[in-house]
């Protein structure tokens, strides 16, 4: 009984436990609550994921109403990936959260940060698990105003100009999608993923789909911080607290990144628009330019959290640049960065958050010597900045190596060598924190420091564990990934 | 044909630009979220235009009533109406609190003491 009821239980359980929390307006409660929904969301995520690979994709009608006039849930290997991927970092992320937001947020206000946690789970999961294009309309508005709200909290003032700004931006880009979906409306009279897919052919050479994708890819695009549409995306990271740092850093791109492939490999499955236009080779541009700016001026920032955020806009590159190879190596390369950069950005983030616990900031010139009154906390971000950079053993590594190995089956030599040279401006960005945080001595009359709590440091060595876990033994994962993008090439059945 | 058969498009587009336009180019927070309404709204009526059945009546179950307006689309705004209302609330919201720590609703003295501090 319970098992054919996953797929609602898997968004309802977060929406349910979001109000609950702001009616018990008490931090410590909120916390457990949000603790234990997002490791039961984990395991549920878990049972779908191993539930797909089993037994192919799971059809969900919400309410019993048949789709297409219903809306229904349809979860293939894809998804179930990006679900877990998703509930995974906010059971890690929740437990860390406590002293965390006791540290960055007023006291008044840790129930709402909860609560906009909560919210902001619900929605991600949703987007992921939705197969009806206006449904995921709504999951992406709610999660987006949750992290409006989430970013607002901080205690740094510069954070409410960097959450106007991205709710801007934010919503302009929601808006493209739902001009975009209107216009598909229009021409099929359906709003069903796997009934789009089949009806779009037919109709695929008008220019009012013309326009709707153009609509779409825009307003994907700015929801994804796809260069150079990132704008929103280096202050809304930078200044928000710590935490919502590091779960929307790991999740909120990563799902609309998924929103991309779904709505281009599967809606548009049939419609040939790669053939028409030249949406790939665009992409490929987009992606590679990127890739370099990112990285250049994440050199030159001098507070690291706004340096990795800049790296962000570099990786969400290689993404781009895997996906638009439009092979089942190149997207899987794409699909398995997106898992193995949320590991490590996570750790990366989480090792910040430990860092402005303990000195107040995450500015470069404050962290001098640091390394060894906090050996824990820097180690974990030496080994995740390694897994950037893409040293073999690391995460970093296995999606770096499938990137190149597409690129080379499609005889793009020239984009392999960019990925090489790409990645050694990150070993700069990476080397002058490493070099800061060890090589300089600590000013003597700072405070002594020492590692964060153990409720944060166990999260933070979970995330870089997995990074090197997952980088040992990335056939797993690689597997999972083929598997979602021979998904997504070939359409559902 | 003429140009006025497809009024509510040529509207949809003006109110989509004007609306793009304000949030573009002006400095006042308020007037951004304006700017950012007036685009919404501009969907909205996009939708509602593209429900309408020429010579169709409001889908209501009735005698003689055959031919009628496509009802999905409207629903389909009401929620998004729904989802613009929270947006402009918490946009407003957050004004509040930015005229709260800089003493301003002007980008260009927001940006001037941010770049100062």
């Amino acid at each position: 009984m319970i098992a054919t009821q996953l797929p609602a239980i898997q968004v309802a359980l977060p929406l349910l436990a979001a109000p609950l929390v702001l009616i018990l307006r008490n931090g410590a409660l909120a916390w457990s609550v949000a603790v234990a929904v997002s490791w039961l969301s984990f395991a549920v995520a878990l049972a779908l994921l191993l539930r797909v690979l089993d037994g192919g994709t799971i059809v969900y009608l919400l309410g019993d109403w048949a789709a297409p006039w219903g809306i229904e849930y349809r979860i293939d290997e894809v998804n179930a990936f990006v679900l877990v991927i998703v509930t995974s970092v906010a059971a890690v992320v929740a437990p860390y959260a406590r002293r965390s937001v006791e540290a960055e947020v007023s006291s008044d206000r840790h129930y709402l940060f909860y609560t906009g946690f909560l919210l902001c789970l619900c929605g991600l999961l949703g987007i992921a698990i939705t197969g009806d294009v206006f449904n995921l309309f709504v999951f992406l508005e709610i999660s987006s105003l949750s992290s409006y709200l989430l970013i607002g909290l901080s205690r740094d003032r510069r954070a409410l100009t960097a959450a106007f700004r991205y709710l801007i931006l934010g919503t302009v880009g929601a808006t493209f999608y739902v001009i975009g979906i209107g216009l598909m409306y229009m021409m099929t009279g359906s709003l069903n993923m796997a009934d789009l897919a089949t009806r779009l052919p037919a109709v695929a050479d008008t220019t009012t789909i013309h326009a709707a994708l153009a609509f779409l890819t825009i307003g994907l695009a700015l929801k994804a911080a796809i260069f150079p549409l990132h704008l929103w995306l280096p202050n809304a990271y930078a200044h928000a607290p710590s935490v919502v740092t590091a779960f929307l850093a790991a999740t909120a791109t990563k799902v609309s990144i998924y929103v991309f492939l779904r709505i281009f490999l599967t809606v548009f499955s049939g419609a040939s628009i790669f053939e028409s236009f030249p949406l790939a080779d665009l992409l490929i541009v987009v992606a590679v330019l990127g890739m370099f700016t990112g990285s250049l001026v994440a050199i030159y920032q001098s507070d690291v959290k706004r340096a990795l955020a800049f790296s962000s806009v570099a990786q969400i590159g290689y993404m781009i640049l895997g996906i638009s190879l439009l092979s089942t190596a190149g997207v899987a390369a794409g699909i398995v960065h997106l898992f193995n950069h949320a590991l490590m950005k996570c750790a990366l983030f989480l090792a910040l958050g430990a860092v402005a616990l303990r000195i107040g900031s995450a500015r470069l010139d404050q962290m001098a010597g640091i390394g060894r009154e906090m050996p824990w906390t820097m180690a974990a971000f030496t080994v995740a900045g390694l897994s950037l950079i893409g040293v073999p053993a690391t995460v970093g590594f296995v999606s770096k190596w499938a990137l190149v190995m597409a690129t080379l089956e499609k005889d793009h030599v020239l984009l392999a060598v960019l990925i090489l040279l790409s990645s050694l401006l990150a070993v700069i960005y990476v080397w002058r924190v490493v070099e800061v945080a060890y090589f300089r001595d600590r000013p003597d009359d700072a405070a002594t420091l020492s590692d964060p709590p153990t409720s944060m440091l166990v999260p933070l060595w979970i995330m870089t564990g997995a990074a090197v876990y997952f980088g040992l033994d990335g056939t797993r994962v690689l597997d999972v990934a083929t598997a979602a993008a021979t998904r997504l090439l070939e359409g559902w059945p | 044909m003429g140009i006025l058969d497809h009024f509510n498009y040529w509207m949809v587009i003006v109110l989509m630009m004007a609306g793009l336009y304000t949030v573009i180019s002006r400095g006042n927070l308020i007037k951004q979220v304006v700017g950012l309404n007036v685009f919404q709204v501009s969907v909205f009526v996009l939708y509602i235009s593209m429900g309408k059945v020429s010579g169709g009546t409001a889908p209501i179950l009735g005698e003689g009533i055959t031919v009628y307006s496509n009802p999905l689309p409207h629903v389909l705004i009401l929620t998004a109406i729904v989802v613009g209302v929270a947006t402009t609330a918490l946009a407003l919201a957050l004004v509040v609190r930015i005229r709260k720590a800089y003493g301003s609703i002007e980008e260009d003295d927001i940006l001037k003491q941010e770049n100062g501090s």
